[in-house]
This record gives C-alpha cells, structure tokens and sequence, in this order.
C-alpha cells in the first residue's frame, strides 16, 4: 500500500512538473543560442486537443531536420494567441482557413476553400504568411441520427426543409450569430432553425441531446471522431454555407525554406481520414500528442 | 471604463429588454432558478440538520459528507447528470442543490448547538417534549444561524446558476456565454453585472429578515 502510495506521490509531482514546463502563460524559455542546424523556433496550438496534435506533428517534423522546438501550447483563442504572432513571439501556428480569414477580415467573401487560402496572404499583413494548406478540414458541420437521417431520408442540409418545421439545432449558443447558423440556412436553404444551446461545443453533451431528441440536428467540428463512433450521419453542405476550414500552418518570416519545407512535408500527408484517426488516438486512448505524433510521423516516414 | 458603460448601455437597450430571451425574461429564469435550488435545499438539509442538532447525533458524518459534495466542481456535476439525464434544468438544478445544502445544513444545526445548554435543561425541567423542545425553543433560537445559512446558500448558488446555460437552460448565464463566444465583452460584462444586482436585492432581503427574526427574538 505504501508503495502505492508513493507511486501516486511520485506520478503527481511528475504531472505537476509537467504543468509547469508547458505554461502557457509562462515566458517562452530564453532560444538557448545553439548548435543545430536551423536554430530556434517556437511552436504554438491553439487550447483545443487536435490543434495541439498539428502542432506537434510540426514540432518534431522540425526537431527531426535540426531545428530546435520551444513549444507554447493550449493557448486559448484566436483572440489571444494571434497578437503574440503577429508581435513575433510564436513562430509556427497550425490554424483554420476559413475561420481565420473571417477573423482577420471581418468582410471577407470569399466563399470556397481555393479563395479563402488565396486571399489569407493579404489578409495576415506583414510579418506572418501561410504555408501550403492540408487537405484535411475541420469544420463546423450540421449532424444528424442515423436513424433520423433514415425515416427523413436527409443526406443534405437542403432536405431538412423537408420536416416543414422549424429545425431545432444542437450546438455552442455563438452558432445563433455564426454566418453559418439560422440566418445562414435560412437563406441558403430555405430552412428555419433554432439553437438549443449547449456549450460544449460538439462535445459528449450535444451528442446526447441529439440522440435524447431535443434537438434535430448538432453542430459537430468534422474531424471529431465521435461522429463516426455515435454512427451520425453529417448532412453535405452543396452551397458550401460553411466557409471550408483546411488546415493550414501560418508562420514568422523566421521560419526559413527549410523549415517550410519540414511543414510541408507534414500537411502534404494530412487528410481529413488521418485527422479523424489521430484525434481518435486522442478522445478514446487518451494517447498524448508527442506520443500521437510520433507514430504518424513514423509511419509516413517523416523522422528520418 | 469603456466596456463598463458600453455594458451599462447594453442593458438600457431597449431591443435586449424584451421577448422570451430578454433581459427581463433571462433575470426572471434565474431568479426562479436560485429560489428552486435554494427551496430543494432547505427542504433536505433543514430537516436533517435540526435532526443532527436536536440529537447531537451523526454530526461527524453529516458534516464530512456535505462538505465532500461542496468541494465537487460545479461544472463537473453539470455535465455528468447532463450526460444521463440529458440537457435541460435538471442538471444544472442537481448541481445548484448540491451547492446550496451544506450551506444550509450547516446553519440548521449550528443554529441549535449554539443555544445556551442551560436554555435547554430549563425547557426538558419544565417538562417539554422532545418535539416541543424542537419547536418552540430550538428553532426559534436557531433562526438567526438558520437564515444565514441560506442567506449564503443563495448567494453562490445565484452567482453559479449561470451554469444552467451550459447545458441548454436559460437564466442570465445565457448572455455570459454568447458574449463569451462571440467576443460581445459588454454583453458578458452586462450579463455579470444582472447576477450582481440580483445578488445584491437578495441579501438586502436576507438583511432585513434577519434583522427582523432578531428584533423579534429580543422582544420574545
């Protein structure tokens, strides 16, 4: 018992000490001037587990080719971390096309993923530029039962003008106000909706409101893996309501050629299949993202 | 400064005031909300804290166990009642009730246990039953603690009741989130300054009632 004791001990000051190196509040640690190849660089994700898994698919894709990696992650929202880019403080940022755009430019219009990467160059202004985007995406995107798809025979979002009801919608209560929410289907789809907020965005609870019934459909992020493992049905969005989010890395001018290239080498490798996958690793086995990124990476052949 | 007024005038808007999501609707769901949770509550740990008080009995156990349920993280509670019962008021409600009762237990029994022992030796030598001793000695010494109790039973839970948001329900924890999420800060800003307010009306009210059950216990 006593040992057992001290194991816990042990394990919890481990864990606390882990805390502490990954501040993200702290000051980065001082770039150590050093040796490598390629010097330092400073990785940052945003407080949401996939962005850290990106991140660290970056991180060691980096560290493999010499770079040395001082990691910030978990650091809240865009509102937050996108200052301490532009102040130069992070140097490689895995972010989200679509929603960054809109961030960054409030009137933005473009509206398929070629145009929104196309115009994020202009938008980022001086200083920070995209690197190549992955095909994967991780998107909003209006979930259904697979048993409520079935009896409506609903495969996109257009039959749920179907019900000839107002649609009552799942999701964190920002949606009402999202381009993409009511208003949004309203006039792309002819739909009436309402948000039944539930503000774990997309997570365990939305799930259980749907599958309870009290709403019709849920806002899921689509590289969430609990839309395959609750077998929902994600309704296709022909008139792309929902401003395509390709992942897409946003950099400092310090990171070189060779280092974008490392980047590269990583998003030309990531779909939205491998995403799912690598956040499954996350939700069910409760796996880290060093340990999940080492794998991938791994198996791709990307440390070598 | 800036957000402060812009927060002020978020709730002087007319368009915010109205409707079944107004402001006067969401302060009324929260107010109802604290007053049920605060209500469920007293009606479990009044009871069982005279019981404890009256007794002298199982106070170790009471006190151990409610303090345990106090020290449970609200949000917690939320989200695992919410993923069995599902969303609606009954979750954040378990979670408010389990807030408020040690708050309450706590000043029902203390309320006894501080009587003077020698108040109660007198009332058993004038031949009082345990029941009379309970009712018109006990607790009306106790009251004073009593409200207390509840008085701050109700001010954490009216500042949590927030929460019910979370999962679906209304109240002003509503504006809290949406102001959250969509960068609104005066919204936010406004939402906390209702809780503030009604928390303030609360324990002006709780004020003068325990002013009064303390006049009345001096005149008596």
């Amino acid at each position: 018992m006593k040992t057992r004791i001290a194991a816990l001990v042990a394990a919890g000051a481990l864990a606390l000490t882990a805390c502490s190196s990954s501040n993200p509040l702290g000051s980065p640690s001082a770039p150590a001037p050093s040796a490598s190849a390629g010097g330092t660089l400073i990785v940052g994700s945003q407080q949401y587990y996939s962005n850290e898994i990106i991140a660290e698919l970056y991180a060691q894709s980096l560290e493999a080719k010499g770079f040395t990696i001082t990691r910030q992650y978990q650091i809240g929202q865009r509102e937050v971390y996108l200052p301490e880019l532009q102040a130069g403080k992070i140097d490689v940022f895995p972010e989200y096309s679509g929603n960054l755009l809109q961030y960054l430019d409030k009137k933005a219009t473009a509206s398929t993923g070629e145009e929104v990467l196309a115009a994020l160059p202009a938008a980022l202004g001086q200083g920070l530029r995209p690197l190549t985007a992955a095909s994967a995406t991780d998107q909003d995107s209006y979930n259904v039962t697979a048993d409520f798809a079935k009896a409506n025979s609903l495969t996109s979002i257009a039959d749920l003008a179907k019900l000839n009801r107002t649609i009552k919608v799942c999701g964190n209560s920002e949606l009402a106000k999202r381009p993409y929410g009511p208003t949004g289907l309203k006039s792309a789809y002819g739909v009436d909706a309402e948000v039944v907020p539930v503000e774990d965005s997309g997570g365990p609870l939305t799930i259980k409101a749907l599958e309870d019934g009290k709403c019709d459909t849920a806002d899921i992020y689509s590289a969430d893996p609990s839309i395959a493992s609750n077998n929902l049905t994600t309704l296709s969005d022909p008139k792309s309501l929902v401003l395509p989010q390709n992942v897409v890395p946003i950099v400092s001018a310090k990171v070189n050629e060779a280092a974008a290239a490392a980047i590269d080498a990583v998003d030309a490798k990531l779909s939205t299949e491998e995403l799912v996958q690598l956040n499954a690793l996350s939700v069910t086995k409760q796996q880290s993202s060093a340990v999940i990124a080492k794998a991938w990476l791994t198996s791709k052949g990307l440390l070598g | 400064m800036n957000y402060f007024t812009e927060a002020i005038a978020w709730i002087l808007d007319p368009a915010n005031a109205e409707g079944s999501g107004g402001v006067w609707a969401r302060s009324a769901e929260h107010l109802w909300y604290t007053l049920l949770a605060v209500l469920l509550a007293s009606v479990i740990a009044i009871p069982l804290g005279y019981l404890v008080g009256h007794t002298g009995r199982g106070r170790g156990l009471v006190v151990a166990s409610t303090g345990a349920a106090r020290a449970l993280p609200t949000l917690g509670v939320v989200t695992l009642v919410g993923l069995i019962l599902g969303i609606g008021l009954v979750a954040p409600l378990v979670a408010l009730v389990l807030l408020a009762v040690p708050s309450v237990l706590a000043g029902a029994y203390a309320g006894i246990e501080a009587i003077d022992p020698r108040t109660i030796d007198a009332a058993r030598a004038m031949g009082m039953s345990d029941w009379q001793l309970l009712t018109r000695v006990e607790i009306p010494l106790g009251l004073p603690l009593l409200l207390g109790g509840v008085r701050s039973a109700t001010l954490q839970v009216v500042a949590t009741a927030t929460l019910a948001a979370y999962v679906g329900a209304g109240g002003l924890g509503r504006f809290l989130f949406l102001g959250l999420k969509t960068q609104d800060y005066p919204q936010m800003l406004a939402s906390a300054l209702l809780v503030v307010l009604i928390a303030l009306i609360l324990e002006a009210l709780f004020e003068i009632a325990e002013r009064v059950t303390a006049r009345r216990l001096h005149v008596v």
